[in-house]
């Protein structure tokens, strides 16, 4: 088996949002970055693949199975860190901990012991003293303490400094060593996190942009830069988003080569981030709308 | 073994991989049967996709600088020392035809080009 997750056509309708029949899988061993703006249907589609929320159309696979017919035993093999804090605010740690651990058949207080030391967390402390950074320590040592194969979290670095991305980072690509476990993960910032991520799939209302490979993608975009001269109705159908000023334009392109043929040397192409790409396809109409 | 990864170079990160390690073996930093980073390690240490490392051993191995054997990791492939410099040298001839097509392009003469060649293996 070797896709983790597998979503197909998955559909959910709200009053004013619809995911729209979204379509993505990760395979086993590798890091999945889901990327979009806020209210793009992130936190949704993680509801949906956890079935906090009913979907009212699609498939999801978690392990090769039926996310809902076999839901206790997939959740025993996910781990699942929440946006936003779930603990007993007045209880410890420790305590915490006793409370948590009985719901899962795999429990490890040897794992639990283990990121307790390397996040530094006080066990004896109540949750309701832990800076924010401290609180997605504790829910990731909880989240992991089970052992899961496939670790999902919802925005996970909202709100954390530097070093603690940094030290996240180490603890996802230390998962995934083994080549047996897979983490998806969502986020509106592009962080450091994306460094780490082997596929990204950006989301931006309610449908799938793109969903492949973070390597390929930044391969073939890129940033074009050159004289507003270059544009006519012809080539700036070559944009997804384009931005003119005073001196220039710059547009984000799908495909280098392409449009490295329609300009010729008359262009500066650059390396994209994933943050350019989002920028640009999100604000790519309101661009050229602005521009009539 | 030293390998510097530069996120702003427009080099893709898989190639300063491949070029750093082809550099290694060919000058005799890594030899031949010596052990190979794991893909994931490296990937770790790195702080990089996995996909990254793993399309750079793939290069590697097939253009014959390492071999993998599944279970037991990737390590430097076993070749004549003849046939790594010939390698080296068909490298540094291409780059040069390179050089030389462009200079003649812009009216650059077989003089000026390798005063300029003298200078930068200088500086190199």
């Amino acid at each position: 088996m070797k896709n983790i997750l597998e979503v197909k056509k998955l559909r959910k309708s709200f009053k004013n949002f619809t995911l729209n029949d979204i379509s993505f899988t990760l395979p086993r061993g590798y890091i999945m970055g889901f990327i979009g703006p806020n209210g793009a249907g992130k936190s949704t589609t993680i509801k949906l693949i956890m079935n906090l929320l009913k979907k009212e159309g699609g498939q999801i696979n978690i392990f090769g199975k039926d996310h809902i017919k076999h839901e206790k035993e997939i959740k025993n093999r996910i781990g699942f860190v929440y946006d936003e804090n779930h603990f007993y605010e007045e209880l410890t740690l420790h305590e915490m901990k006793y409370i948590i651990a009985p719901f899962y058949k795999s429990w490890s207080d040897k794992l639990f012991d283990k990121y307790m030391k390397i996040f530094k967390l006080p066990a004896n402390k109540r949750i309701k003293e832990l800076s924010k950074g401290m609180k997605m320590k504790y829910s990731l040592t909880i989240a992991l303490s089970h052992d899961p194969e496939l670790l999902i979290m919802d925005e996970p670095t909202s709100g954390l400094d530097p070093i603690v991305r940094s030290e996240l980072l180490d603890i996802l690509s230390d998962l995934i060593q083994d080549e047996n476990k897979s983490v998806f993960f969502s986020t509106h910032i592009t962080s450091d996190l994306d460094k780490v991520a082997d596929y990204v799939t950006f989301i931006h209302d309610g449908s799938i942009i793109l969903s492949a490979a973070k390597d390929d993608i930044l391969d073939n975009y890129g940033i074009v830069k050159g004289g507003t001269d270059l544009l006519n109705e012809y080539t700036q159908k070559a944009f997804i988003g384009i931005r003119k000023n005073n001196f220039g334009f710059e547009g984000l392109v799908d495909d280098r080569d392409k449009a490295r043929n329609l300009f010729k040397d008359n262009i500066v192409i650059d390396k994209p981030s994933l943050e350019d790409i989002m920028l640009y396809t999100v604000r790519g109409n309101q661009y050229a709308q602005s521009n009539h | 073994m030293k390998i510097i990864i530069s996120n702003s170079s427009n080099e893709p990160i898989y190639q300063q991989i491949v070029r750093q390690l082809k550099e290694g073996i060919l000058k005799g930093h890594l030899t031949a049967g010596s052990a190979l980073p794991s893909i994931r390690g490296l990937a770790k240490e790195l702080h990089i996709s996995v996909i990254t490392t793993k399309r750079a051993y793939e290069e590697l191995e097939r253009e014959g600088f390492i071999e993998t054997a599944p279970g037991r990791g990737s390590f430097v492939a076993v070749q004549n020392r003849e046939l790594l410099r010939k390698k080296g040298l068909a490298i540094v001839e291409e780059k040069l035809a390179e050089a030389v097509l462009t200079a003649k392009s812009l009216d650059i003469s077989c003089e000026e080009l390798s005063k300029l060649l003298h200078q930068l293996y200088k500086e190199a």
